[in-house]
């Protein structure tokens, strides 16, 4: 017995040496490679950085209306000061909030600043006084901007006429976002780069790798050692679990630091999520290198059986229900179409589990499938 | 060579891949420190069984016996006994030396220390001290194929595999690679080698030659070159090679 539990013990110990071993390798490969480098920190990046602050245009002379129901000195000066700013522009002042549904429609004019009637007498008497902000929101990242910068220059005047009072007067901004009203796709990019980020430095990177020992030929040595095919798989997968776990948290990160996307819902489940999927994503990886043999196939089976569908029919930039019936039955199997309801659903509307588990009951039958699928085809290979 | 210990004994080898024989009926035997050169077209069934003596593939029926393991039911302690070098080289061309020395001796359970120890000694035998935390990618064709030999035997196997081992080398350097596989096989190492060069088919201590899934001979090079009234290796190929054309 005490014999038994002693040899245990070490084959555990050597188990574990080889294990380390072999992932300290796979590290090596990674950090020495400059392409895989690139994809796995600069890409999440630069597509951050694209999709957030290059897609949203800069905020210059923007079109303007205003309903000014009060017509004092402070509301004047408040539209002087927004006027004056450079980034709105006065064009119309309107008679009542009915008309704002039309300009909307026609386009041009972008906001409307709704003064309440007594606007500066409800500041000065008052402890506060309320403006609307309306926006059209059917270009949300815009919009988003839009509110962002007229509730800055509405901050500023207020601390600026609060100089030197005991009793502090509060303006009270309230935004509506006409044809859009949960704002749908503003964040949406945060959930979209996190599938196709996790996507890619899992599976592509994984069923490359896997792929590259096979071309190289150490696969075969690989095998004929003692390692069991499953440490295999397992040596290669993990750095990249790893590492896709780190790409989810800077993304998330950056997301909420650099531009202000909230995790409303648990981040805890949000991350477990994320693992999932990264594990998805990795059996995904594991059987596109049972079926490619050279790094090319793999690579090119990767970028049309995976990017490709992705970015186009996961619902991350073209809306799945805008699309031919075909396409949005076709789009059912691909796993990022559910990771990024997920997402959204945790990251922006906090909903809890009860409202994501069949979604993530579908990617954890999906994932069970494709590891099933893999050891079946590693099997055949070796026989 | 002693031909008193078997280190792979082979008894009716036969491997199907659905109507196709590759392996028909194979019996031979290897012994503990020799040098056995298994020879055969393209196509002629030397892959599948070298693949099956190492433990990478079942053989459809036969009995098969490697380091005193069966490759049936001891496939995992066989495999800590076999060494194995591809035509490829197969060594981590972004890795060290160190670290390719390192990691394939990690995987077969060797001790930090004893690592440390034998690749010092390694390298100092190979003239490579200095180029210790050199890339792979570095080294010229030749030392990365001594490298991947002496990384194939580094744990100590009772049997190596060497399959077309000298692809693509120079003949100096083939030369001076054979040196270290007397080398090994003087400490008693068993060398299985396959090679498509004739004259390195001379230096085996025996040779098989495979056509069409059987092996149609076995023996010394010099009984051989007696036995088919050839004056080298090329001879006695060419004219097995030709029967098989001849029978087809």
């Amino acid at each position: 017995m005490l014999k038994g539990h002693y040899s245990f013990t070490i084959i555990l110990k050597i188990t574990m040496k080889r294990f380390i071993g072999f992932i300290k390798k796979e590290f090596y490969h990674i950090f020495r490679d400059k392409r895989s480098m690139l994809i796995l920190f600069g890409m999440p990046i630069v597509q951050l950085l694209l999709f957030g602050f290059v897609i949203t245009n800069d905020l210059k002379d923007v079109k303007m209306a205003v309903v000014d129901h009060s017509k004092d000195e402070y509301t004047l000066e408040i539209i002087n000061k927004i006027t004056s700013s450079g980034y709105f522009k006065l064009v119309e002042n309107l008679d009542g909030i009915a008309q704002v549904d039309e300009i909307f429609r026609k386009g041009e004019t972008k906001v409307v600043l709704v003064f309440e009637p007594d606007f500066g007498k409800n500041l000065v008497k008052g402890s506060h006084a309320s403006v609307q902000l309306l926006t059209d929101a059917s270009e949300p990242n815009m919009a988003n901007m839009e509110v962002n910068y007229l509730q800055g220059i509405l901050q500023n005047y207020n601390v600026e006429i609060n100089r030197g009072k005991r009793v502090p007067n509060q303006i009270v901004p309230q935004t509506r976002m006409y044809f859009n009203a949960e704002l749908e796709s503003v964040y949406m990019f945060i959930p979209g780069i996190m599938a196709t980020i996790l996507m890619l430095v899992s599976a592509m990177m994984t069923s490359i790798s896997i792929a590259r020992e096979k071309e190289l030929g150490t696969m075969e040595i690989l095998l004929v050692s003692p390692l069991q095919p499953w440490q295999i798989i397992l040596g290669k997968v993990t750095p990249y679990l790893v590492l896709s776990f780190i790409n989810a948290l800077v993304i998330v990160g950056m997301g909420y630091f650099v531009f202000g996307v909230p995790v409303l819902g648990s981040f805890v489940l949000l991350m477990a999520e994320s693992v999932l999927f990264i594990l998805l994503a990795l059996s995904l990886g594991i059987f596109i290198s049972t079926v490619s043999d050279s790094q090319q196939v793999a690579m090119m089976l990767s970028m049309f059986a995976l990017m490709l569908p992705t970015i186009l029919l996961s619902g991350f930039i073209f809306p799945l229900r805008n699309m031919p019936l075909p396409l949005q039955i076709l789009s059912n199997i691909i796993p990022p179409r559910w990771f990024i309801v997920i997402i959204k659903n945790i990251m922006l509307k906090g909903t809890g589990f009860e409202f994501v588990w069949k979604e993530t009951l579908i990617l954890i039958g999906m994932t069970a499938g494709l590891i099933a699928l893999s050891v079946k085809k590693f099997k055949i290979r070796l026989e | 060579m002693n031909t008193d210990q078997k280190v792979i004994s082979v008894r009716n080898l036969t491997k199907k891949f659905g109507a196709f024989t590759a392996n028909d009926s194979l019996s031979f035997d290897v012994y503990k420190g020799e040098i056995f050169g298994f020879l055969g077209a393209n196509g002629a069934g030397k892959t599948t069984a070298m693949k099956i003596l190492c433990g990478l593939s079942y053989p459809t029926s036969g009995e098969i016996m490697v380091a005193g393991l069966d490759v049936y039911k001891q496939r995992e302690e066989l495999k800590k006994n076999i060494g194995y070098m591809s035509q490829k080289f197969s060594l981590y061309e972004d890795l060290t030396v160190f670290e390719n020395i390192r990691f394939y001796a990690g995987i077969y359970g060797m001790s930090s220390k004893e690592i440390k120890a034998k690749s010092d000694d390694l390298l100092q035998k190979l003239g490579l001290v200095h180029a210790r935390n050199k890339r792979i990618g570095e080294l010229p064709l030749g030392w990365k194929q001594k490298l991947a030999f002496s990384v194939a035997i580094f744990h100590n196997p009772e049997i190596v595999f060497l399959d077309e081992p000298t692809g693509g080398v120079d003949p100096v350097t083939r030369r001076q690679f054979w040196d270290l596989i007397y080398e090994a096989s003087r400490n008693g190492i068993t060398i299985f080698v396959t090679t498509h060069y004739m004259d390195e088919a001379e230096y085996c201590n025996r040779i098989s030659i495979m056509v069409d899934g059987r092996i149609d001979a076995l023996d010394t090079p010099e009984r051989l070159k007696k036995q088919f009234e050839a004056k080298d290796m090329d001879e006695v190929f060419l004219k097995l090679a030709r029967k098989s054309n001849y029978q087809e």
